[in-house]
């Protein structure tokens, strides 16, 4: 039975494709021939083009940003709490896109995608794609709407980044950049937690070197141990203890390998839930462009100097409890804002949720964002 | 267009803030001033403020706001970044209110200061005669639960400013609508209740 959708959603959504025959040449040396992209849409584009706001996604997220695909699903898109009617991205006043990256496995060309070469799926045949590539697919995408400046580019994590390096290598097509639970680049020990995954990807005897399709199967196994992994370090040490302390399953240990405390069966439970739905070669290359991020790579390592590429206002978020992308890794993307005269507002979110924070209600992160989107909104005249 | 100023020592502020230039506001509130000498003076720099809600209302007033604990200093700005460093009614809740002082002439080439005076002859008669913390219209808290931790008097000022190495371009004590007379003139931390100073480093021209 359908149920009735809630009023300050942006509803009924469907996800819409663009394909594009001109070649990717990736930042890897290697090139996408033709390539679809998906993407979502919610309110109106007004008449000169100028309240585009582009989401970009996190880690394992996509293009379905808000609303629902169906009166009956069970979730709405995964920034729900931001997105809608008289929320915080007002779809009454912005014309908000959501997109889905290359590589990724929701409609976008990636490695699940059939080569048309071959007319088997691409699997590790697909080539890597970095956050850098992804802004220029982003930019075709904008070519095609007609947008040819951003109100604003918003993203949280792998989104941030994205934020970040649209600023650098398109400064002219976005007025506003709002960075969020972001860092300029990987620590050694965010690298090393991407390893682990990944080990536990490739190693599974599913894999097979990441032609799983043509065995009709799929690393289970490696997949639900990464995505375990990936939840341990998006939460928080207090928010674990707050949402299931030591608590037992059953009440009493067992002395045995089942689930017995409550955090496990929630481990399990998010593991299961990934498989199934998340492309293990997507996950490969997802965190492998979160590894290779570093836009100040290009400028002999000073960040300083990349961002002074940069025109746009900034808006730069973090939040205390996020230990994967620690508030110091935003206030260093701060610093190299201020040290070219840039306009920028820096708010550090107190939150026990950890890196997951950024998807959460959290009333001074909700107000702050609000502020600056009203800000953004005032500007394009809407 | 008229631009209202809510807070009175802003006027003086705004007054002694030199048109296009480069201004670091410590403590800046819901962003009012900065707001004001954007407007006004197109100045640009930016907000340096700690509480939640005055960040929000600055994000508001279309102010550059960096959510920073003044008590950690200033380390993520370079020397001589500002032209200004304003840090208004702000000094008295700081933790070591030298530090910040020194952080501030560090960063900036000019700095101005105000704080409520201690030294105002209505808090002197409420210690002398009531043998208690003073609550007056300028420091309207009790001694427990003030976020004033070190108040000071114009005279304690003046001889930590000597100690620091400042050089003291200018001096206003206002009272309560911060207005001067011959008397506020003549002496200064006996009856006035709030102090302005800007200053720079002594051993700069």
């Amino acid at each position: 039975m359908s149920q009735s959708l809630p009023a300050d959603s942006v509803g009924l959504v469907s996800p819409q494709t663009l394909h594009f025959d001109e070649a990717l040449t990736l930042a890897s040396g290697g090139t996408i021939a033709a390539y679809d992209i998906a993407y979502e849409t919610y309110g109106t584009l007004n008449e000169d083009h100028s309240n585009a706001v582009l989401i970009c996604h996190a880690l394992s997220s996509n293009h379905h940003v808000a609303g629902y695909h169906s009166p009956d699903d069970a979730k709405p898109g995964w920034w729900e709490n931001v997105v809608g009617p008289g929320k915080v991205i007002d779809t009454n006043r912005l014309f908000v896109v959501g997109v889905n990256n290359l590589g990724g496995c929701h409609g976008s060309t990636g490695p699940s995608s059939t080569d048309p070469a071959t007319g088997k799926p691409f699997g590790p045949s697909f080539p890597i794609v970095t956050v850098k590539d992804w802004v220029r697919s982003q930019v075709r995408l904008s070519d095609s709407l007609g947008i040819e400046r951003w109100a604003a580019v918003i993203g949280g994590s792998l989104g941030g980044m994205q934020v970040l390096q649209w600023s650098i290598d398109f400064p002219d097509r976005l007025r506003h950049a709002v960075v969020i639970a972001a860092a300029p680049k990987l620590t050694a020990q965010n690298i090393a937690f991407n390893e682990v995954a990944r080990q536990a990807i490739r190693t599974d005897p599913e894999f097979h070197d990441g032609r799983f399709y043509d065995y009709n199967t799929e690393p289970v196994r490696g997949l639900r141990i990464a995505r375990m992994l990936g939840h341990i370090t998006y939460l928080s040490d207090d928010i674990m203890r707050e949402k299931f302390g030591r608590d037992l399953r059953d009440g009493k240990i067992d002395f045995d390998f089942d689930v017995e405390f409550q955090v496990e069966s929630y481990l399990r439970y998010q593991a299961d839930s990934f498989v199934g739905r998340f492309d293990a070669n997507t996950y490969l290359l997802m965190t492998k462009a979160l590894d290779y991020f570093d836009p100040a790579a290009d400028f002999g390592g000073n960040l300083t100097k990349a961002m002074a590429q940069a025109t746009a206002d900034f808006f730069v978020v973090s939040f205390t409890s996020d230990w994967r992308f620690a508030p110091s890794r935003s206030r260093e993307i701060v610093r190299a804002l201020h040290d070219n005269d840039l306009n920028v507002s820096y708010a550090e979110i107190k939150a026990t949720h950890g890196h997951d924070a950024f998807l959460m209600k959290i009333p001074h992160y909700l107000d702050v964002m609000d502020a600056y989107m009203d800000r953004v909104a005032r500007e394009v005249g809407t | 267009m008229t631009d209202q100023l809510a807070r009175p020592d802003f006027a003086i502020i705004a007054d002694w803030i030199r048109d296009g230039s480069r201004v670091l506001d410590l403590g800046c509130g819901d962003g009012t001033l900065l707001g004001y000498l954007q407007r006004t003076k197109k100045v640009s720099g930016y907000g340096i403020e700690i509480d939640d809600e005055d960040i929000t209302q600055s994000i508001r007033n279309g102010i550059n706001v960096i959510h920073m604990d003044l008590n950690e200093g200033l380390p993520e700005f370079d020397e001589d970044s500002f032209d200004f460093v304003v840090l208004s009614l702000t000094l008295q809740a700081m933790r070591r209110p030298d530090l910040v002082l020194q952080e501030m002439m560090r960063v900036g080439t000019e700095g101005i200061v105000t704080f409520p005076n201690f030294g105002h002859w209505r808090s002197r008669l409420q210690l002398a005669l009531k043998g208690r913390m003073p609550v007056t219209a300028a420091l309207p808290n009790h001694w427990y639960d003030t976020p004033n931790i070190h108040l000071c008097t114009i005279r304690d000022f003046e001889i930590l400013c000597r100690r620091l190495g400042f050089r003291i371009l200018e001096r206003r004590a206002v009272d309560h609508v911060h207005k001067r007379s011959l008397g506020l003139r003549l002496l200064p931390n006996l009856l006035g209740q709030t102090a302005l100073y800007r200053f720079r480093r002594a051993a700069s021209a």
